[in-house]
């Protein structure tokens, strides 16, 4: 629980909860008066737009993954496998660039791990990939058309018993484990612990082990760098934690693109089950984490219902209504959910300015969505930003970009409640058109 | 009977068109004109979803049931050739680099019922792998796939081996993937780029003077 008296606080008084303590974090030392200063100030800007307000400055706020790690000349093998190095490499992002939000953690992840449990469901440098490529996804039906109602019945059984034993190696043995909602009484504690005693089991255990040492490895190196940043430049974390639309869960990675696409037309009816039991699931993600990390922000990447995805009724009626519990779930635990749109979401924008959504609790995160058309319907509604084109910061020239940016602050941001971001989460891009990126967002952000 | 069986494939009905296509064998109806009343079903769902009134989903499932229906009239057909006309194969691939499959496949797939011939090198293929095969089959198209910003400098490299490989024609090279516009067309050096499958057809249409 966030604070002592959690349950009789209303929604508001537990965004003001979090945002409180988002304010001051815990266990960091500014190490200078400019540092805390620049920090709240940061804090307050974004508070201002999260809350449709006009801040004194339109925040700058890129999405980045491999980029940091690309800048300093690192591999992708390595920032997945060198965490010093990365770490590094991150703090030397900061200091060139200063965003006004902090590329954390989620920016690389701990690939030792993976190694140890033998994860089945990505290719990255190393393991399927060539060194210079990020971690990709293997698409497959990692969930079986026909186990629709065992996930409903238990999902934490369905994930023990068929999930994980499919996507990694390490965990083929939780298919012979008892759930634990077996341990009822005492005369059936013995059957539940003996597959612990066997060989496989034991084995899968000790990887489990190292695998939790390997990624608190990665932790302690990166949350040390992410204090740094945080104590020496006074950049605020826009993030603590993520979660995703129901659908997704399904269509990313368990069902996977197309075969979600086929149960739409087969079987609706379990698709449709299936997402409302897993609502609760997903607000409990987002909101463990957000209290874990004090931090207001909960990252939600939507995939499977961009346009073209699915019609105008079906995102209506069957991606949003879930969708929509979970944002609503999530406010109701006084968190901002930060929803980042992939792809477009033109056709969908009528759909989202839901009645039911308290104005200035969420965060939209577009890419190629239209812009003034985003304006036009989430002006007065929801904060909302992106749309800095990841292939312009590749393969365009610093003017384009200036001129981009220039452009779309002059747009869409004078009504406040903006926040200036990349589309996408950027591995690549010319340094020089990142700078000009954030310079430009400096410069005509502060006359918007 | 035909006609009822465009309707149930077009209308993603596929009980429905398992039924028709049980009944129309035992009527006796050729397994080319089963074959070609399917085609003509998915391409008409193809043009719904140009205009906007279908979605990925639906050629999806289109697609899928065509496949059904195709594996139960195959093997009825004589040995000779589909009477369908032929516009040429087109080499398909994910470049180097990137995994991701859905894209093309549903590219592939529309090429395919439109009339061309296609060879997918599958996900993640060095340029020169995509050279070898270009010569060995002498395409009339080569379409290239890529999800992540990564493909871009993958893409410009296999369309600069293609090139430089001296082939004779050398075929035109067309891009697709979420990231790809005018501008990463211009940078890879390619004849052409589409927004979706539907734009993809026309284009490997236009491409290869089909149009």
């Amino acid at each position: 629980m966030f604070t002592h008296d959690w349950d009789t606080l209303t929604a508001d008084q537990r965004f003001e909860a979090r945002m409180r303590a988002w304010r001051e974090p815990d266990g960091v030392e500014f190490v200078t008066p400019e540092a805390a200063a620049a920090y709240r100030e940061r804090v307050g800007m974004i508070r201002a737009a999260v809350e449709l307000n006009k801040p004194a400055r339109v925040p700058v706020s890129p999405h980045v993954g491999l980029f940091p790690a690309r800048c300093a000349g690192l591999s992708a093998r390595d920032a997945y496998y060198d965490y010093g190095r990365f770490a590094q490499a991150m703090l030397e992002y900061h200091r060139t660039y200063e965003p006004d939000t902090l590329a954390g953690y989620i920016t690389t992840v701990p690939c030792k791990a993976f190694d140890i449990l033998d994860y089945k469901m990505y290719d990255w440098p190393g393991r399927g990939t060539d060194d210079n490529a990020g971690y990709q996804y293997n698409e497959a039906e990692y969930m079986k058309a026909d186990e629709y109602a065992l996930l409903m019945t238990d999902p934490s059984a369905y994930w023990q018993s068929r999930y994980l034993p499919r996507t990694f190696g390490a965990f083929e043995p939780m298919a012979e484990l008892a759930p634990l909602t077996e341990l009822l009484e005492m005369p059936f504690v013995a059957p539940f612990l003996m597959p612990y005693g066997t060989p496989p089991v034991q084995a899968m255990l000790k990887k489990l082990m190292a695998a939790g040492e390997a990624a608190l490895e990665w932790f302690e190196v990166m949350s040390a760098a992410e204090r740094e940043v945080m104590a020496t430049l006074g950049i605020p974390e826009f993030g603590g934690g993520a979660s995703k639309a129901p659908y997704d869960i399904l269509g990313d990675t368990m069902r996977g693109t197309r075969a979600v696409m086929l149960d739409k037309f087969r079987r609706r009816g379990e698709l449709v089950e299936a997402m409302e039991r897993l609502v609760p699931i997903a607000v409990d993600f987002g909101r463990r984490a957000a209290d874990a990390t004090r931090n207001p922000f909960v990252f939600m990447p939507l995939h499977k219902g961009a346009d073209g995805f699915l019609s105008h009724k079906d995102f209506e009626e069957l991606y949003w209504p879930t969708l929509k519990a979970v944002i609503l779930g999530l406010i109701e635990e006084g968190i901002v959910p930060q929803l980042f749109v992939e792809g477009a979401y033109d056709s969908r924008l009528d759909v989202i300015v839901d009645e039911d959504i308290p104005p200035g609790r969420t965060v939209w995160l577009f890419d190629a969505t239209d812009m003034r058309a985003v304006r036009d319907h989430l002006a007065g509604f929801a904060c909302f930003g992106g749309n800095v084109p990841g292939a312009l910061l590749q393969i365009g020239v610093a003017a384009e970009v200036e001129e981009y940016v220039k452009r779309l602050l002059a747009d869409v941001a004078g009504g406040g409640g903006f926040i200036l971001s990349t589309g996408i989460s950027v591995d690549q891009a010319r340094p020089e058109n990142f700078m000009a990126m954030m310079d430009a967002g400096r410069r005509y952000g502060e006359a918007i | 009977m035909l006609e009822q069986l465009v309707n149930a494939i077009t209308a993603l009905d596929e009980e429905q068109v398992h039924r028709l296509t049980d009944e129309a064998l035992a009527d006796g109806a050729d397994a080319q004109s089963i074959l070609n009343a399917g085609r003509e079903a998915v391409n008409r769902v193809g043009e719904q979803y140009a205009q906007g009134r279908a979605f990925i989903p639906e050629l999806i499932m289109a697609g899928e049931i065509m496949q059904q229906v195709s594996a139960k009239v195959r093997p009825l057909l004589a040995a000779r050739q589909t009477q369908q006309r032929q516009l040429g194969t087109i080499v398909l691939a994910t470049v180097k680099g990137d995994i991701h499959d859905i894209g093309k496949d549903i590219v592939g797939a529309l090429l395919e019922i439109a009339g061309f011939t296609i060879i997918d090198l599958g996900v993640d293929v060095p340029a020169a792998q995509i050279v070898t095969n270009v010569r060995a089959v002498a395409p009339v198209a080569v379409g290239l796939s890529g999800l992540l910003t990564v493909a871009f400098d993958s893409m410009k490299a296999t369309v600069d081996a293609i090139r430089q490989a001296d082939l004779r024609p050398c075929p035109p090279v067309m891009i697709g993937g979420a990231p790809v516009n005018e501008q990463v067309c211009r940078y890879v050096g390619a004849d052409g780029w589409g927004g979706d499958a539907v734009a993809a057809v026309a284009l490997a249409k236009s491409l290869t003077g089909d149009a």
